[in-house]
């Protein structure tokens, strides 16, 4: 047993020793970017117990908190969810994933476009 | 062609995080921490996927020209091209991202293990107390190479402790494997042992060793698959870190593999064993986290201790030879400068030939062989190579193998 309290949530957070890596410019993006990691993460989170509880809801028509806790999906539930973290990630990431476009098919301004169109 | 509906199309998702198997030392996942890891697999899997080819689109088309144009050359090593990559947006924001990705699964993994540890603790202590199959040397020194960092940004590296005497370290280690491979190595996260089972018994069909020595076990993911192979062989199995080790020995005995030992030790310093003790010397993604000089020590303290006749054999990622491109170079190394892996880059770079042989190897006597991990394939997916690849996490390894005095052997017979 534990003598002295352990604050568990405080010591999930410790820091890997080792500098960490600057990736942007602006240190404060670092930190926007890691929160709003964690924000994507737990909005995934919420659905994947939203879909629990419908999905039990459908079977037993009332849930207990056991009920969620308990639930593990058959290949097939697990599969739907997969599919549904997927095209959740694929919302979110919508920005990053363009930039692939981006650099996949490289585009004229559109200011540019708009000087030719007025030529055409 | 047939048209696939996008109702009928089977989406590359990642297994659910309720298909690990648990064992006597899990940690009791709760809905939300499943979710976490259900998230954070699939992410891995778009990151790999989706993003991870933008990163040869921004080289071939800004970075090695801007380079050419500023240097009047290609690029002459990976590391011109990684300073070069860290100037790009697009690679320094996928950077950023994964980064994230390894952070969040250490912080939930963590989270999940630390709010149970008494649990966890209790539990490995009914497996550890009193049994001769666990020793711990609180006299070995955790090596630098092991301190310097924390291996892979896993806070407390293997040898920290949050409580004195817990497995903490082990426990969030062995249950975010599952994130960071998206499920690519099965299970219990043993795909690379099974692996080993199934490739040795191909290769020396009824050979039975007597003795093995496993080398960095960790949490003895690759060595419980061989002991419950061979459950009349003798296992050593040693790591520097006793938290990992209590962990480790815990979980190997409530899977039934009692046939190993499980001792806090140095590799670089196996004197307690005697010239030719073992049958087979083995590491299984280990050497990557020692260091230039301990590296050749534990390769040449292996080959004194291995049998003639017997096997080493050591599973890490490919090497870089000349003949892989720098680009790919560059890419499988984003794990040493921003994953924590510290001698990743050198080691890749390193002629496991030459150092097998300055060991005491004779040249014919070395082989080396690719070696997938043996999954379930109905619930886990195989690992993508290729531009899919996650390089550095893909569960398919370079084997780097010999029969000591093999040749000699079997002419001795004849």
């Amino acid at each position: 047993m534990t003598d002295t309290p352990f604050d568990w949530m405080a010591a999930a957070n410790k820091k890997a020793k080792g500098k960490r890596p600057e990736y942007f410019d602006d240190p404060e993006d670092e930190r926007m970017l890691s929160i709003l990691m964690a924000v994507v993460g737990e909005v995934s989170v919420l659905r994947e117990r939203m879909d629990t509880v419908e999905r039990l809801l459908d079977a037993k028509g009332t849930i207990s908190r056991d009920d969620i806790e308990s639930y593990a999906p058959d290949k097939q539930a697990a599969y739907e969810r997969g599919a549904m973290i997927r095209e959740y990630i694929y919302r979110v990431m919508r920005g990053p994933h363009q930039m692939v476009q981006e650099l996949e098919q490289v585009e004229p301004p559109v200011e540019e476009v708009s000087q030719e169109l007025k030529e055409i | 062609m047939t048209k696939i509906t996008p109702q009928d199309q089977k989406l590359d998702v990642a297994p659910p995080y309720n298909a690990v198997a648990r064992h006597g030392v899990s940690p009791q996942p709760s809905h939300d921490e499943i979710a976490r890891f259900d998230f954070l697999a699939n992410f891995n899997k778009f990151l790999s996927g989706a993003l991870g080819p933008g990163n040869k689109q921004t080289y071939d088309k800004r970075v090695l020209p801007g380079f050419e144009k500023e240097h009047g050359r290609e690029p002459k090593d990976r590391f011109e091209i990684r300073h070069a990559m860290n100037e790009d947006p697009f690679h320094t924001f996928w950077s950023a991202l994964k980064r994230n990705s390894m952070e969040m699964r250490q912080q939930n993994g963590r989270a999940m293990v630390l709010r149970q540890i008494d649990e966890l603790n209790a539990k490995a202590r009914q497996f550890n107390e009193g049994r001769d199959t666990l020793e711990l040397h609180p006299e070995i020194d955790v090596p630098r190479y092991q301190s310097a960092v924390d291996i892979h940004c896993m806070p407390g590296s293997y040898h920290g402790e949050e409580l004195a005497g817990d497995i903490s370290a082990g426990a969030n280690y062995d249950c975010g494997i599952f994130a960071t491979t998206a499920g690519g190595l099965g299970a219990l996260s043993d795909g690379g042992g099974q692996a080993l089972v199934e490739w040795i018994k191909k290769e020396r069909p009824g050979w039975e060793p007597r003795r093995v020595l496993d080398i960095g076990t960790t949490v003895g993911h690759n060595i419980v698959p061989l002991a419950l192979a061979f459950p009349d062989c003798e296992f050593i199995a040693i790591d520097t870190a006793a938290p990992i080790l209590r962990y480790a020995h815990a979980r190997a005995q409530s899977l039934g593999a009692t046939n190993i030992k499980f001792i806090q030790a140095n590799a670089e310093d196996l004197s307690r064993w005697d010239d030719g003790a073992f049958d087979w010397v083995q590491t299984t993604m280990f050497l990557h986290e020692t260091s230039g000089k301990a590296l050749p020590k534990i390769i040449t303290e292996g080959y004194r201790v291995l049998a003639d006749n017997g096997l080493m054999l050591h599973l890490e990622q490919p090497e870089y030879s000349d003949a892989m491109p720098l680009f790919e170079q560059f890419l499988r190394d984003w794990d040493a400068f921003n994953n924590n892996e510290p001698f990743w880059s050198s080691m890749h770079a390193l002629d496991m030939k030459t150092v097998m042989t300055e060991a005491g190897f004779d040249r014919e006597e070395l082989f080396e062989s690719g070696v997938r991990a043996v999954v379930d394939r109905e619930i886990f997916p195989e690992a993508p190579t290729g531009e899919d690849e996650d390089h550095g996490r893909a569960a398919y390894w370079h084997a780097y193998g010999a029969w000591k005095n093999a040749d000699q052997m079997q002419e001795a017979a004849e």
